[in-house]
């Protein structure tokens, strides 16, 4: 059986054995007097008997599943003649390849040796075995795990106990996932970014001022050289944060202070919900807007007064990025400010300090560190988007503090790399990954500057 | 403002009021008849001069028709069953409920003659004027120092740093916190035990120099011996303030106030000399309270 039939059919089997266990644990405590002379309730009799029958055999069916593939190929190729037998890593996934067509029908065995032919009956048949051998030895172990629970509902047992730390295991594990996930993808991008550190040097790369990633196809080509100074991107990426926050930081914040000081009840459940609507909005349209409305204002307004501007200016990506970040700052501080208490309000007003006072002197130091998770949340959406910039403000890497003028941003600058069609180890491709790097370290350091600032500022109450 | 003098005038005459009784018990002096108060209410030097006062919250009222003077320099102690609207007529004398959007509040309250009421008065300088202590004690999360010195500085009482250090001292003094904190000034309020804390809102109440000072269960949160630290502070304080002081505990009315007053499902039944509401109150419901029988 497929492993995707199995699945349900485990849960099943789980199913009924809570269901048994259940039924069991009653029946047992019925001549004692009731479930309470249990040491646990039936529902955990019942969960110990669904769990103990689920974990093993999930556990055997995803092992399985992960090493299936590799030992059947190994059998198969090592039952290859020494002729056929691959030389290399690339013959051996051809050879595979034909094998596996073969055995799919995709391939006419008319067109292989003879050897091969035989080789994807072999698989064939391999396959149809692993998958008999799962299927009985998961829905025994299933059977079995539910047997020995529904043997062990026994009132002296204390079935809570072995759930409670069942679910904690659980638990952990799903934290895990997370973790490692991170992980792995670290560390997959701090390797490709020391590849690419062996194509370009570091310091070129921190502290050149142009770039232009485009390398030569052939080496007689003009201008084979590409260049990657990262300073041009940072630059740019620092330049429309900026403008994003001064944008939304001091409205965001200010809107929260209405919606949870001044607001009435009615004004402030239309007004919330309105402004997270802000965020939801797909960013391509905010696009479209800098790129089609704001943009082209802008440049006529500076022209208007004498300045010069291009038509896509990092002042039109910042503005409108400021916009589409206001809700992460208003929504956050509005609940943390909330979340103040009422005694703290009370008793400043009571002092006779104003509504503003109240809230500049007692309700913002105390609702700091929320705050602050708040505009840091902005911030990194802010570094991390990328759409509204390359409509707004351009592909140029220009070095420049000029807000007027077209920039790039680091993550505008991963997508030009990686599309279209690419030779994967080429300095390209691989400056991606730096970028990559390079954005990871930033957001850290903000994260770390951020905590840095609540400690000093925060004033706990409790 | 004429509608409310009317008022006053109208009511400074109870019988005038229908009478209306509201729980009927057998003895003549169990009855509680709406508006009218057994024992001395009033007063002949009020620093508060509470007529008809009324509170709802939306609809339904949680003080009915009651009448009062506060005298000068008096510890009044509120009792009664919980519930009965003690804290919400304390928080009437400085606009505490304000804050409260449903809350409304009718009748005549003024402080000195003067309408606490009056739309054109400012709540700040009222504030100031009569200040106030949670049953929770609610320091600031900010140092010691700063929670004394946050009222004198919104209010602009020092013009220096040294004016604002005496400040900070006197009123630690006066709350009897000062030996205990000196050394430790810039160290954060909400490090201290629950009765230092409530001492240091005592001491922030007192520092931008109040009038009237409310408490609302200033004890409940505090072991006997922080209690007794506080009632010592009440009894040197009641020679300069006007203290107003909801209690449930009994002993503690009885040690701390000049007059008791016995509140009950939104009125109040008794005012009189504290020795006497629990020696032989008038009332046959503040009987009933003080001897334990509901409450
Ligand atoms: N914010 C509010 N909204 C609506 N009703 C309220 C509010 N505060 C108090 N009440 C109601 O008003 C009545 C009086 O409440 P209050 O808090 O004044 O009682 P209390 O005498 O102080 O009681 P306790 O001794 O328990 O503190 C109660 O019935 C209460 O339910
Ligand atoms: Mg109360």
């Amino acid at each position: 059986m497929q492993t995707a039939n199995l699945l349900p059919l485990i849960l099943v089997i789980a199913v009924i054995a809570y269901g048994l266990a259940y039924m069991r644990s009653r029946t047992v405590a019925g001549p004692m007097g009731g479930i309470r002379n249990l040491k646990a309730l039936p529902f955990y009799y019942a969960a110990r008997a669904a769990l103990w029958c689920a974990i093993p055999a999930l556990i055997v069916l995803s092992v399985w599943a992960a090493f299936e593939g590799k030992v059947i190929q190994n059998l198969v190729v090592g039952s290859l003649p020494t002729e056929l037998l691959p030389q290399s890593a690339g013959e051996a996934s051809l050879i595979m390849s034909q094998i596996n067509n073969v055995a799919a029908g995709k391939l006419n065995p008319d067109f292989v040796p003879a050897d091969v032919v035989s080789a994807a009956d072999k698989l064939g048949a391999l396959k149809a075995q692993s998958s008999q051998f799962k299927t009985v030895l998961v829905v025994l172990i299933a059977v079995l795990g539910a047997a020995f629970a529904w043997s062990r509902v026994q009132p002296q047992i204390n079935a809570r106990e072995n759930v409670e730390r069942t679910l904690r295991w659980i638990f952990f594990a799903c934290a895990a996932v997370a973790v490692l996930t991170t992980v792995g993808i670290v560390f997959s991008v701090i390797f490709e970014t020391v590849r690419f550190f062996g194509k370009v040097p570091i310091t070129e790369f921190l502290f050149g001022t142009s770039w232009s990633p485009q390398t030569a196809l052939r080496a007689d080509q003009v201008g084979s050289d590409g260049a990657f100074g990262i300073i041009p991107l940072f630059t740019g990426t620092l330049l429309i944060s900026a403008i994003a926050l001064l944008v939304a930081v001091p409205t965001g914040l200010l809107s929260a202070v209405y919606l949870s000081e001044y607001a009435s009840k009615s004004a402030r459940s239309v007004i919330k919900p309105l402004l997270e609507m802000l965020a939801g909005v797909p960013t391509v349209v905010y696009g479209f807007f800098a790129a089609l409305t704001v943009a082209p204002f802008i440049r006529d307004l500076a022209e208007a007064v004498g300045l010069e501007a291009s038509s896509q200016s990092a002042l039109a990506a910042g503005l409108v990025m400021g916009i589409m970040i206001i809700p992460f700052v208003s929504s956050l501080s509005d609940d943390v400010i909330n979340a103040v208490p009422r005694t703290l309000r009370d008793g400043s007003l009571a002092l006779g300090a104003t509504q503003s006072e109240t809230m500049k002197n007692v309700i913002f130091p105390a609702a700091l560190p929320g705050i602050m998770g708040g505009i840091l949340l902005a911030a990194s959406r802010a570094i991390g988007e990328t759409m509204i910039v390359v409509m707004a403000a351009g592909l140029a890497a220009n070095l420049t503090a000029n807000p007027l003028d077209s920039v790039t941003t680091v993550t505008v600058q991963i997508v030009t790399l990686l599309t279209g069609d690419q030779e994967f180890d080429s300095a390209k491709t691989l400056a991606a990954f730096a970028l990559g790097m390079m954005l990871f370290i930033m957001t850290l350091a903000l994260n770390m500057i951020a905590l840095k600032v609540v400690r000093k500022y925060r004033e706990q109450y409790d | 403002m004429n509608s409310m003098n009317a008022t006053a005038i109208r009511t400074e005459n109870m019988s005038e009021k229908v009478a209306k009784p509201v729980i009927n018990e057998q003895p003549e002096n169990a009855v509680i008849t709406e508006g009218t108060t057994v024992g001395q209410p009033f007063s002949d030097d009020p620093k508060f001069k509470l007529r008809n006062v009324e509170v709802f919250y939306g609809e339904s009222p949680a003080i009915k028709n009651i009448s009062l003077d506060i005298g000068r320099n008096e510890v009044i102690a509120f009792i009664g069953p919980s519930g009965c609207g003690k804290s919400t007529f304390l928080r009437c004398l400085n606009r505490m409920n304000d804050s409260i959007d449903i809350c409304q509040v009718k009748g005549s309250l003024m402080l000195d003659d003067q309408d606490l009421y009056d739309p054109k008065r400012d709540v700040v300088e009222l504030r100031a004027r009569v200040g106030m202590v949670f049953q929770k004690p609610n320091p600031f999360p900010k140092s010691i120092y700063d929670n004394v010195a946050y009222g004198p500085r919104i209010h602009g009482l020092a013009n220096r740093k040294s004016d604002l250090d005496d400040i900070v001292e006197n009123s630690l003094r006066k709350a009897g916190l000062w030996d205990e904190v000196k050394d430790r000034l810039d160290a954060s309020a909400t490090g201290m035990s629950g009765g230092q804390q409530q001492r240091l809102c005592i001491a922030r109440a007192i520092a931008v120099s109040p009038e009237v000072i409310l408490m609302d269960e200033p004890c409940s949160a505090l072991d006997p011996i922080a209690t007794a630290k506080v009632e010592e502070l009440i009894a040197e304080m009641s020679e300069s303030y006007t203290i107003v002081i909801v209690t449930h505990s009994m002993q503690q009315a009885a040690r701390v106030s000049d007059r008791t007053a016995y509140f009950h499902l939104g009125h109040l039944v008794e005012v009189n000399d504290t020795d006497k509401v629990f020696t032989a109150p008038d009332h046959q419901l503040t009987e009933s309270y003080i001897t334990g029988r509901f409450g």
